[in-house]
């Protein structure tokens, strides 16, 4: 138990001194990424790691928040606390609507509805031009303010997300250690005994699908925010399998995993990025997909329940950060 | 009456698993369903719990018919089981077994899940208190921050029954508690089942140990192939000799 | 001087021919799908690679006939890697697992393709020369006749294997019941290998086919195995029948709203067909006519 709030501890000291030591604004925004990719990759977690259920389809919430913000701001001018209630009530709403039939399927049909969602969403953004712009996008969405705080540089960004992950990842060890979060992990461990012990599973379920939808909604809301320019590409179907890709790395089911995962793969993203063309001539940093599919059907093999359990401190510490 | 099943039928692939099988269980009573491996009475378990439907035949709980209900519900009305093959939470604890099956003794969702509300977190220490009871009424209290897993068989039959005791049921639906046990752990296990009787809970036992059924039972019915063959108090069925042909056998020891 | 029915002709034959490619995918799809209990969610990455080494072969200048040969025999290869290394060794794993592995290869083999033949399109010449022939107005690309042909050649083929063949008996006991398959000496492993390298095949065939007529690009896999997966959903999984007409109800209704309504609802058109079918009739639409499975 010490052992953990010690890491905890750390964690947070990092947290907040970690941006004074960086000073590079590229070290910057790539902490900042990692901060909203991490915030998916909880919900994402909850919803593989608890739920027992997978999507294709998140970059699709994280898009529809951070085009609800986009549209919202700009054409609409609403502020930043309306526009970012939109940002996670839109995705939150479609994915009740999507979950309530399709949870009740099997997983194989759950995968295949996510996906088909996903990129109907992508196809969405690209040829509703009248509203998001098609795929050029959209531009000048203002900075992000709340009660008189403008977050208007990187480093106040920065403090923004990463709060936001610290809230969250209370809020989520909360949950699990409440009724929810037991009845969640007792319908991983017997979906049939959690039934009969009057577990309501595909509520339960659809609830999961929900909250991590309105998670990566918030994401892309914030993101929206950050980058005050967006368009379809970050939010096609390749961006879905790096979030799956994220939340399997780190291990499912565990306090870190989401963080851990949602680090190595952005951290390995961008040492791909350099080092293919030195690699390979001439080739771009597109060639990274490769090395993420295989990274992907590698751990889906070899170990399944993510790197999160060999990278662990020991068993004893881990166990006890899932409960 | 607490249960009554009338002519409950289940098929498969053309097969009887169960074919028109009749019974009913009163206010406290140990009604114990036995027969040979294949008789059916998993699947009349599974019929009443909502896990399989019927192809014919009615089940009546407290004067409301559970056909077509989902499990969950089932289990809200006031129907607890356990397993055959135990499905327990493994990687969860003792405790976090029976607090899971307390769920529906909770109220707290999601987003006061979430934000730890006043409300969630007294609720949740009620629940862990009565956890903890039922925990030490089978003798598990000492073990209850193990993983569920690391108990020896035995003492998991134990927690299962304590974890389906949690959900405050009226009729507990028992698979073969006793397979597993040594004498002495099955004696305990008969005097824990007398004890809820004693409490108003009615039972349903499927059970291989003739000791234990004979002890706790106050009625019996004889399942084999699907089919019920005889039926009656423990005494009525031990002299019945068409009941030691087909299931006891031969070198069976009838207590 | 075209008039509405002629090009309400012209759109179906059109229909019919990428219609006709769905099938083909979803067959491969279906059968796998039976065999191994596996979605394959690369394989249109067979049809893609299909495509790029059948221009490139014929680029070096290669016979027609011979590049159809090889690259059929070298997806099929691939085909059968890609399950000895990567599906075998999960074999067991939840069906959750397996399709985020078949996920995982799809990107990787996109990234391969990539990788050797760039972003660059290739070009396959038609099979026949000749102009299209006009039938009721309409003009019939002789591609899509070649496209038909390939069809019914590889229905007729799967049905001859499953109902002639020893093997093919034995590859449907294995579907039945693995455990019994297992007791009479058939070994599920193998036919695991067997479904992915027919799929190779398959998949590589259709690919070569389409090859003149979409030209041959590292990222055409990927919406055509979606396609795929429709025209399989929408003949209910399990059976050829139902994913051939599957194929030719999804060619028709994409055509139809692509050229009626706008093209841009081109892809769209499947997928709301398929969240549709998924959340409205999830046994598939065809299951019941079609009748009997592989």
């Amino acid at each position: 138990m010490d052992k953990n709030i010690v890491f905890r501890a750390a964690a947070i000291i990092i947290f907040l001194v970690l941006p004074l030591l960086v000073k590079s604004n590229y070290l910057l925004g790539i902490l900042i990424i990692i901060g909203l990719y991490t915030i998916i990759v909880i919900g994402l977690g909850i919803l593989m790691g608890y739920a027992g259920q997978v999507s294709f389809g998140h970059a699709a919430f994280f898009g529809l928040g951070a085009y609800s913000v986009a549209v919202l701001s700009t054409a609409y001018r609403w502020p930043t606390f309306a526009a970012l209630l939109a940002a996670v009530v839109v995705p939150g709403l479609l994915a009740a609507l999507i979950g309530r039939p399709t949870l009740k399927l099997k997983e194989l049909y759950l995968v295949l509805a996510t996906l088909a969602f996903g990129i109907l969403v992508h196809i969405f953004f690209n040829e509703a031009r009248e509203i998001t712009g098609g795929p050029s996008g959209l531009t000048g969405i203002p900075y992000l303010s709340l009660g008189g705080l403008v977050f208007d540089r990187d480093i106040k960004f920065y403090y923004l997300v990463w709060s936001t992950v610290l809230l969250i990842s209370l809020g989520v060890n909360n949950l699990i250690h409440s009724r929810v979060g037991r009845a969640l992990r007792a319908i991983r461990e017997s979906e049939h005994a959690a039934e009969t012990s009057g577990i309501d599973t595909a509520s339960l379920k659809l609830q999961a699908f929900v909250f991590s939808a309105v998670l990566a909604g918030l994401a892309g809301g914030l993101y929206a925010y950050y980058v005050t320019f967006i368009s379809p590409s970050p939010f096609g179907f390749h961006t879905s399998v790096l979030f799956v890709l994220m939340a399997v790395v780190g291990g499912l089911g565990t306090f870190w995993g989401p963080l851990l995962g949602t680090g190595l793969v952005v951290a390995l993203g961008e040492i791909l990025r350099w080092a293919v063309p030195l690699a390979i001539p001439g080739a771009g940093g597109e060639y990274q997909i490769i090395f993420f599919g295989v990274i992907l059907v590698v751990i889906m093999i070899v170990k399944p329940e993510g790197l999160g359990s060999i990278i662990k401190f020991s068993k004893k510490s881990v166990e006890k950060g899932v409960r | 009456m607490i249960l009554e099943a009338t002519g409950l039928s289940k098929y498969f692939g053309g097969v009887a698993a169960v074919s028109d099988v009749s019974f009913s269980v009163g206010e406290g009573e140990i009604f114990a369903l036995i027969g040979p491996n294949g008789a059916g009475k998993t699947t009349v378990f599974n019929l009443i719990t909502g896990l399989m439907s019927p192809d014919k035949g009615s089940v009546v709980f407290k004067g409301r018919s559970l056909i077509g209900m989902q499990p969950h519900r089932i289990a809200a009305a006031g129907v607890a089981r356990t397993f055959q093959n135990l499905q327990l939470f493994g990687r969860m604890t003792v405790l976090e077994n029976v607090m899971a099956g307390a769920y529906l003794r909770g109220k707290s969702g999601f987003l006061q899940s979430l934000a730890r509300w006043p409300g969630s977190i007294s609720e949740e220490k009620r629940i862990r208190q009565e956890s903890l009871d039922l925990l030490s009424d089978v003798g598990l209290d000492s073990e209850a921050d193990l993983p569920a897993a690391a108990l020896p068989f035995g003492r998991q039959r134990l927690l299962e029954i304590a974890r389906s005791m949690a959900s405050g049921p009226r009729l507990m639906l028992l698979d073969e508690p006793a397979a597993g046990l040594n004498t002495a752990e099955a004696k305990e296990l008969a005097g824990y089942l007398k004890r809820l009787r004693e409490q108003g809970i009615s039972m349903v036992l499927v059970e291989h140990d003739m000791e234990t059924v004979m002890d706790v039972a106050d009625r019996i019915l004889v399942l084999n192939f699907g089919i019920q063959i005889a039926g009656g108090t423990p005494h009525e069925i031990q002299a019945s000799p068409e009941v030691i042909k087909a299931y006891l056998g031969e070198d069976e020891q009838v207590a | 001087m075209v008039d509405l029915s002629s090009q309400l002709l012209q759109l179906l034959f059109s229909g019919l021919t990428l219609g006709s490619i769905y099938a083909l995918i979803a067959l491969a799809l279906v059968t796998t799908f039976n065999i191994t209990g596996v979605l394959n969610l690369a394989q249109g990455e067979f049809v893609a690679l299909g495509a790029l080494l059948a221009a490139s072969l014929f680029a070096a200048g290669l016979p027609l006939p011979l590049v159809f040969i090889l690259t059929v025999a070298g997806v099929a290869i691939l085909g059968g890697l890609v399950e000895r290394s990567a599906i075998y060794p999960a074999r067991g794993a939840s069906s959750m697992t397996l399709i985020i592995i078949t996920i995982g290869l799809s990107i990787s083999l996109r990234g391969l393709a990539l990788l050797v033949w760039g972003t660059d399109p290739l070009l396959l010449p038609a099979f026949s020369s000749g102009g299209p022939i006009l039938i009721g107005g309409a003009a019939i690309n002789p591609q899509s006749l070649w496209i038909f042909g390939l069809t019914a050649v590889t229905l007729a083929m799967l049905f001859a294997f499953f109902e002639l063949t020893y093997l093919g008996k034995a590859v449907r006991a294995c579907e039945i019941n693995r455990t019994a398959a297992r007791l009479v000496g058939i070994n599920p492993g193998a036919m695991s290998l067997l479904a992915f390298a027919g799929s190779g095949a398959i998949g590589a065939a259709a690919g070569i086919f389409i090859a003149p007529l979409t030209l041959a690009t590292y990222d055409m896999g990927f919406m055509l195995g979606v396609k795929g997966f429709v025209a399989a959903v929408i003949g209910g999984m399990n059976n050829v029948g139902g994913a051939v007409l599957g194929g030719f109800i999804l060619g028709v209704l994409e055509i139809y709203s692509a050229g009626l309504v706008s093209s841009g609802l081109k892809d769209a058109v499947a997928l709301l067909v398929l969240l549709a079918v998924l959340l409205i009739r999830p046994e598939g639409l065809v299951g019941v006519i079609a009748g009997r499975k592989v």
